[in-house]
C-alpha cells in the first residue's frame, strides 16, 4: 500500500513538472497550428536567464523567475515577427524545418556564450530540502512544481473558455479571415498568444528545472517527451494534456519503480496504445 | 576492391613519411555536441603536452590533426580513421571518448601500419582487438574494483547496485560485484536504469525498500548524474545514513560546481583528481587550464591525452621518425614515466596502463568551490577486466 502512495506521489510531481513544460507546446500546436519544435529551446533560455539572474546577478528566486519569463518573452518576440510569420498556415514540413533550423541556431548561441557545462539555480530556503509526507519524504520544490502546475492549468482554461481575448483566440484558430473580417486584429491575437507560450516554456524550463537541469543539449534532449505529451493529450487542449501528463507520468514511475530493466517500453508502449485509440489524442479537437 | 587501394595509398604514405620531416598525429574525438567539452578537454591535454614539451621530436615536426565524431557512431569514426590514414598520411591515431568508436578502428591498424593510443574509451577489451592499441586512460574495471573494498571497510556489508543500462554500466556493476563478492559482501539487488531516465525518485523508492545500507551506482558524467544525486538527497537517502559510493565519472570536475553541495562527502575511486598533489600535476594544470580557456571545465579526459600524447612521443623517438607501427609500440612495452595523476607505466602484456587508484571525497575548498580530495592510494593497480574476459 505504502509502495503504491509512494508511487502515485512521485507521478504526481513527475507529471505536473512535464504539464508546466509542454502546455506552451500544446497552445501553439493547437490553438496556433504550429509545430514549433524550437519549444524545448525557449524553455532552455528561460532556464539560463534564471540561473544567471540568481547566481551570478545574486538575485532572489522569485525575481529570476519572473526576469527568465519577460526575458524570454522579449527575445521571442522579435523571433515571432520576422521569422514565426512567415510560416503560420505553412505546410508542417516547413514549419518543422524553420524552428529545427532556429533551435540549432540557439543551442549553438547558448554553447558560445554559456558554455557546454551544466547550469543550476540556487532554490531559496524555502523551497530546499524536503517535506515529511508521513509515510515518505519528498523534495519542496516538487511540491511547488505541483502547484505551477495547477495554477497554469486553472489560468489558461480561465483565460481561453472565459475571457473575451480567448474568444477571439478561438474565432482566429478556427477561421483566420472571417475573424479578421469581423474586426479581430488576429496578428495581435497570434503575437499575444505566441508570447503566453514561449513565457509558459520559460516557466517550465525554471521549475522543471531541477529534473531536467540546463545545458545547452537541453532544446533537443527532451523534445520527444513534450511532443508526445502533446499527441498524447491532443493538441489546444488543456484538460486533455494534464490527463496525458498524470497518465504518462504514472506509467513511467511504475515502470521505472517496479521494472526498471524495461527501460521506457511501457511508456512508449502506452503512447502507442493511446494513439491508436485516440488518434487526435485524448482530448483533441477535429478540425 | 577497396582494400587493394588502402593498401597501396597506405604503401604510399610510407614511402612518403620515410622522408619528410612533418610527423602527423590524426585525433578523433567528439568535439563538437553534447559531450564536446570531453573533446575539448583531450584538446587541452595535447597543447598542454606540446605546450612544455615542444612541437618538435629530433629533426621531425609534430603536427596534430582533429577528426570530429560527436556521438558514438563505428562507421562514421572508421571513415575519418581511413581519411587520416590514407589522404592525411597521419603516422599515429590517437583520442577516442567512445568505445565504439575505438573498437571500428583496430582492424585497420596493422594494414595502415599505424599505432592507435587511446585516450579514454574505457571498455576493457578494447586493447585485445589489435597489438597495436595503447591505452592511456582507464577501465571501469580499473577504478570499480578498488571501492569494492572502500565499501567494505566503511562498514557496510548489504549494498544495491545501481547503474545505466549500457557498457561501461554493465562492466562497472560487474566490476563491483567481483570485488565486492571476493571481501564477504553482499550485492541485495542489482538494479539496471535505462540511459535516458529523468526521474530518479523511483529509482531511489527502490534503493530505500531493498534495506540495504549502502549504493554503488554509476552513470556516465553529464546531466544525468546532477538529477541522481540530488534525488539520492531529496528522497532522504543520505539523511537515512545510505552510503553512497561510485567511480569517479560521478563527480568529475567539470560537473561538481553544478552538484555543489548536493554531491559533497560523496566518495569515489578513480585515476585522476585535478586537485592531486604533486609538482608534475601542477605544471599540467596550469598549463592545461591555460590552454582550454576556462579552468572549471578541466577533467579527466585531459591527463588521458597528455600521457597520450608522452606515449607517441616517446614512440616517434624509438623509430627515429620511420613508419614502424609494431617497433613505435614495442618500444612503449614496460615504459614507465611519471603523470601528472602519480607514477604509471604501460603494461607490456595487455598494452593498458598500469597506475595508482585514489579514493576521492567530495570537499569544499576554502573559497568555496568544491573539488575531490584524494584520501587514498591503492597503488600500481592493473586492469581486472582483462582477466574477466577470459
Amino acid at each position: 500500500m505504502q509502495t503504491i502512495f509512494s508511487i502515485a506521489v512521485d507521478a504526481l510531481a513527475y507529471g505536473m513538472v512535464l504539464f508546466v513544460i509542454s502546455i506552451g507546446l500544446s497552445v501553439t500546436m493547437g490553438l496556433m497550428r504550429v509545430v514549433n519544435l524550437a519549444h524545448g529551446a525557449f524553455a532552455m533560455i528561460g532556464g539560463y536567464i534564471a540561473s544567471y539572474a540568481a547566481r551570478d546577478l545574486g538575485l532572489g528566486y522569485g525575481l529570476a523567475v519572473l526576469i527568465a519569463v519577460f526575458g524570454t518573452i522579449v527575445i521571442a518576440v522579435p523571433i515571432e515577427r520576422l521569422l514565426y510569420r512567415r510560416i503560420y498556415g505553412a505546410p508542417e514540413l516547413t514549419q518543422v524545418l524553420m524552428t529545427i533550423g532556429i533551435t540549432f541556431c540557439i543551442i549553438g548561441i547558448a554553447n558560445y556564450v554559456f558554455g557546454p557545462t551544466l547550469k543550476t539555480m540556487p532554490l531559496p530556503p524555502g523551497l530546499r530540502g524536503s517535506v515529511d509526507l508521513g509515510f515518505r519524504s519528498i523534495a519542496t520544490h516538487r511540491l511547488f512544481a505541483i502547484a505551477c502546475g495547477l495554477a497554469v492549468a486553472v489560468g489558461l482554461w480561465y483565460a481561453i473558455e472565459k475571457t473575451a481575448f480567448g474568444v477571439k483566440l478561438r474565432a482566429s484558430v478556427d477561421n483566420a479571415a472571417m475573424a479578421a473580417a469581423l474586426g479581430v486584429r488576429t496578428e495581435i491575437v497570434y503575437a499575444v498568444s505566441f508570447a503566453v507560450a514561449v513565457g509558459l516554456a520559460a516557466l517550465g524550463g525554471v521549475v522543471g528545472a531541477e529534473l531536467l537541469p540546463v545545458e545547452p543539449y537541453y532544446a533537443l534532449r527532451y523534445m520527444v517527451t513534450f511532443l508526445v505529451v502533446v499527441s498524447v493529450g491532443g493538441a489546444g487542449s488543456i484538460p486533455g494534456a494534464l490527463l496525458a501528463c498524470l497518465l504518462l507520468g504514472g506509467i513511467d514511475t511504475a515502470g521505472r519503480y517496479l521494472m526498471p530493466e524495461f527501460g521506457e517500453f511501457f511508456f512508449y508502449l502506452a503512447v502507442i496504445a493511446i494513439v491508436c485509440v485516440f488518434p487526435r489524442g485524448l482530448a483533441g479537437r477535429t478540425r | 576492391m577497396k582494400r587493394t587501394i588502402l593498401a597501396a595509398l597506405a604503401a604510399l604514405a610510407m614511402s612518403g613519411a620515410a622522408c619528410a620531416d612533418t610527423i602527423k598525429i590524426g585525433v578523433i574525438g567528439p568535439f563538437s555536441g553534447p559531450f564536446a567539452l570531453q573533446g575539448k578537454n583531450f584538446k587541452a591535454g595535447i597543447d598542454a603536452y606540446m605546450a612544455m614539451n615542444g612541437s618538435k621530436v629530433g629533426d621531425d615536426d609534430i603536427e596534430v590533426i582533429y577528426r570530429d565524431v560527436p556521438q558514438p557512431d563505428p562507421a562514421q569514426s572508421k571513415a575519418l580513421a581511413q581519411e587520416l590514414v590514407v589522404k592525411e598520411g597521419v603516422q599515429y591515431l590517437a583520442g577516442f571518448y567512445f568505445t565504439p568508436d575505438a573498437m571500428a578502428v583496430t582492424p585497420l591498424l596493422e594494414q595502415a601500419n599505424v599505432p592507435l593510443v587511446i585516450m579514454n574509451a574505457a571498455t576493457s577489451a578494447i586493447v585485445t582487438k589489435s597489438p597495436l592499441a595503447v591505452r592511456t586512460s582507464f577501465t571501469l574495471w580499473q577504478t570499480s574494483t578498488p571501492i569494492a573494498k572502500v565499501t567494505k571497510d566503511a562498514g557496510v556489508s548489504k549494498i544495491i547496485s545501481v547503474v545505466s543500462d549500457y557498457g561501461p554500466g554493465v562492466d562497472a556493476e560487474n566490476a563491483f560485484k567481483q570485488g565486492f563478492e571476493a571481501v564477504g559482501g553482499e550485492i541485495v539487488e542489482a538494479i539496471r536504469m535505462p540511459l535516458s531516465t529523468n526521474d530518479f525518485s523511483p529509482i531511489m523508492q527502490r534503493i530505500k525498500d531493498s534495506g540495504a545500507e549502502g549504493v554503488f551506482a554509476f552513470l556516465p558524467s553529464g546531466p544525468t548524474t546532477l538529477g541522481f544525486v540530488k534525488a539520492f538527497n531529496e528522497n532522504g537517502l543520505k539523511d537515512a545514513g545510505i552510503k553512497f559510493f561510485a567511480p569517479g565519472d560521478l563527480t568529475q570536475e567539470s560537473d561538481l560546481p553544478a552538484l555543489g553541495e548536493a554531491a559533497l562527502g560523496i566518495r569515489t575511486t578513480f585515476h585522476y583528481a585535478v586537485s592531486h598533489d604533486s609538482p608534475e600535476n601542477k605544471a599540467f594544470v596550469e598549463a592545461a587550464a591555460k590552454a582550454i580557456g576556462n579552468p572549471a571545465e578541466l577533467s579527466f579526459p585531459a591527463v588521458g591525452a597528455y600521457d597520450g600524447m608522452h606515449v607517441i612521443y616517446k614512440m616517434i623517438e624509438a623509430t627515429g621518425g620511420e613508419q614502424d607501427a609494431a617497433k613505435a609500440v614495442d618500444a612503449v612495452k614496460g615504459l614507465s614515466w611519471t603523470s601528472p595523476r602519480g607514477p604509471v607505466s604501460i603494461d607490456p602484456e595487455s598494452r593498458h596502463i598500469t597506475q595508482n587508484i585514489y579514493l576521492r571525497e567530495v570537499a569544499k575548498a576554502d573559497d568555496g568551490t568544491y573539488y575531490n580530495k584524494e584520501i587514498q592510494t591503492f597503488e600500481k593497480q592493473g586492469d581486472p577486466g582483462l582477466a574477466a574476459l577470459k
